[in-house]
């Protein structure tokens, strides 16, 4: 390689071109540079994508060791599904409310961090610190604060409320779960919008003072349009992440009391891994592939009409 | 802090005594706006209390006697503290093996994943190369592909190979399959960003390309690099459906993993040796994030502004 290049750059008329080109050189160190990412998604997703629309299409169950070729009957076992709904469902109150608390929340902490006032760097730190702590670690904490005589109700009854068991309650556990993974990781998009709310140039914030525009409606309409790119960006990153919550139920409420908390993925994992139903499970992922592929066009489209303008 | 506060309020008062009316806005301004600061400190102490206690509780508890546990009123300090919690959890689990599975686990793919994407992303937005954009829109596959839509088939392709209630599959899932994906284009938005003068100087002084991207392009991409390695250890460090998938006897599970499982003979969950185990998971991110916080905050900010 060093002879090559050498004799490349320092023989201005080489008598025959060599085969080593500046532009085959490129074209080799390029293949090889992507090759071992290329190797594993071909390996590890492209290849599991196959397989795994193959698989469900299949009746499969690995205990009683059957592996029979039954067509589209897992679709319609999915479609007669009586869970189904319920599960959709659940993971549909899941996301909505984690995106919606988990935005508003963040834009709130966004803007009060954003002002200058001695020590609010402690404050960034505190607010990001769960982000770092271990997923099961904290979701263990907040199941042990959540138990029916745990901290949370204590401190309730000595201000003399009763409070529920939260975590088995229909009306409360998928509110809890909701809640432990808002704290959990609101940090991130709160630090997402402080870059986000820096960017804003203080000149608008001057002009409409003068102008006499409230804080409120400077707020509205000159932040928010401002910001628009970063609330699209995160709810497009927190909406694809809520599908995949699976810690969180199987460690809070393994899908329970009922059903109510039974998201897709703690779904898939119980018809799978529980009941050894491959097939079924198979069928239940590429539900959730197409969910997520729906969802993130979905929002890319509204992203080109909704936000106010684009760096690029 | 007080002092010097009031004292940077009263020396405008003493530089520019007379002007009484001006004077007395400004102090009515001055008052109001400590009244308002007043508010903005007790309002973030409040919304910090769901952010900061329950790691307060963990550690606290941890050191309390299984009856303390739920005592009322709660004990916001322990009154009796028993440190055996944190005996039993290394008598109860391999819980030093399952500390090392994950940390060996965690560095091996933070480094091989930061190798992996620093290679393919610098490829991606430097070099020319036939096919370069066909395979960068399949390499992006991965990011539209959550890991749980290919578990059961990746569990079946490792359980052929013999892999299963092994690490393999936590180590190499994630270095070249989806989850470095998000790692590459990472990268790759770093290296077009970057200016590109330096590494056309040194082409033309005939250096090839491997040797400009190890010599040049790398050194210059260290916040890059930096931000990928923290997401990509706490990824590894918190992943817990590959884990419960793939392995099956405590000496090889990893710490998410083993939290769950200290429980008693009926399967409820022995608490304070669980929450003495999470502390002993949580506490030292923690620390190494209270140390280097800047990076931390900055390298996973930069990778949302894709």
């Amino acid at each position: 390689m060093a002879a090559a290049s050498t004799a490349l750059t320092s023989t201005p008329a080489p008598r025959r071109r060599p085969y080593w080109t500046i532009a085959r050189r490129d074209a080799l160190a390029g293949w090889l540079f992507v090759a071992p990412q290329l190797a594993g998604i071909a390996t590890f997703v492209l290849l599991p994508l196959v397989l795994v629309a193959w698989f469900s299409l299949h009746e499969w169950n690995v205990l009683a060791n059957t592996f029979n070729f039954v067509g589209a009957r897992n679709y319609q076992q999915l479609l007669a599904d009586p869970n189904l709904p319920g599960v959709l469902g659940a993971s549909a109150v899941f996301s909505a409310g984690l995106v919606v608390f988990n935005l508003s929340l963040a834009l709130l902490l966004a803007v009060l961090l954003n002002q200058k006032l001695a020590g609010i760097a402690v404050f960034r730190t505190l607010f990001f610190s769960p982000v770092v702590v271990s997923l099961v670690a904290w979701t263990i904490v907040w199941g042990f604060l959540l138990q029916k005589n745990g901290g949370i109700n204590g401190a309730l009854l000595a201000l003399g409320i009763e409070g529920p068991n939260w975590l088995r309650s229909p009306g409360t556990a998928m509110a809890s779960v909701i809640v432990v993974q808002v704290f959990k990781n609101v940090g991130l998009n709160m630090v997402l919008f402080l870059a986000a709310l820096q960017g804003v140039p203080g000149e608008l914030y001057e002009a409409a003072r003068i102008d006499g525009v409230p804080r409120f409606k400077q707020f509205r309409r000159i932040t928010l349009p401002l910001i628009s790119p970063t609330i699209v960006l995160t709810s497009i990153i927190t909406v694809v992440g809520s599908l995949q919550v699976f810690a969180q139920i199987a460690v809070l409420t393994q899908g329970g009391p009922g059903i109510s908390t039974t998201v897709l993925v703690y779904y898939l994992y119980q018809q799978t891994f529980q009941f050894n139903m491959f097939g079924y499970g198979s069928t239940l992922a590429i539900l959730l592939f197409v969910i997520v592929l729906v969802l993130t066009f979905a929002q890319w489209s509204l992203r080109r009409k909704v936000v106010f303008h684009e760096e690029r | 802090m007080k002092n010097a506060e009031s004292k940077r309020r009263a020396a405008p008062s003493f530089l520019a005594p007379p002007r009484r009316a001006r004077r007395d806005a400004a102090g009515l301004g001055a008052i109001s706006a400590a009244r308002a600061r007043l508010l903005i400190y007790g309002g973030m102490c409040v919304l910090l209390i769901p952010f900061v206690f329950p790691t307060w509780w963990m550690v606290t508890s941890s050191i309390k006697p299984a009856s303390d546990i739920f005592a009322f009123p709660p004990q916001l300090l322990p009154t009796h503290t028993d440190w055996s919690t944190y005996a039993q959890v290394f008598k109860l689990q391999p819980f030093g093996q399952q500390y090392w599975n994950s940390a060996y686990i965690a560095a091996l793919v933070t480094v091989g994943t930061m190798a992996v994407s620093s290679l393919a992303g610098y490829a991606f937005a430097r070099v020319r190369f036939p096919g370069a954009n066909a395979l960068f829109m399949v390499v992006l596959l991965g990011l539209l592909i959550p890991a749980e839509v290919t578990i059961v088939p990746l569990f079946q392709l490792f359980r052929r190979l013999g892999m299963v209630n092994t690490h393999w599959p936590l180590i190499l899932i994630p270095i070249f399959g989806a989850p470095s994906v998000f790692a590459t284009f990472v990268m790759r938005q770093f290296f077009i960003a970057l200016p590109v003068e330096l590494e056309e100087a040194a082409r033309v002084d005939g250096l090839g390309r491997f040797t400009i991207f190890r010599k040049i392009a790398l050194p210059l991409a260290r916040p890059a690099l930096a931000s990928v390695a923290i997401f990509t250890f706490l990824h590894s460090w918190n992943l817990y459906l590959e884990p419960i998938v793939f392995l099956s006897s405590a000496h090889m599970f990893t710490l998410p993993q083993a939290l769950t499982h200290f429980t008693d003979a009926y399967g409820g969950p022995l608490w304070n040796v669980q929450l003495a185990a999470a502390t002993l998971t949580a506490l030292p991110v923690l620390i190494v994030f209270v140390v280097a916080q800047k990076q931390f905050v900055e390298g996973l900010a930069h990778t949302g502004l894709k």
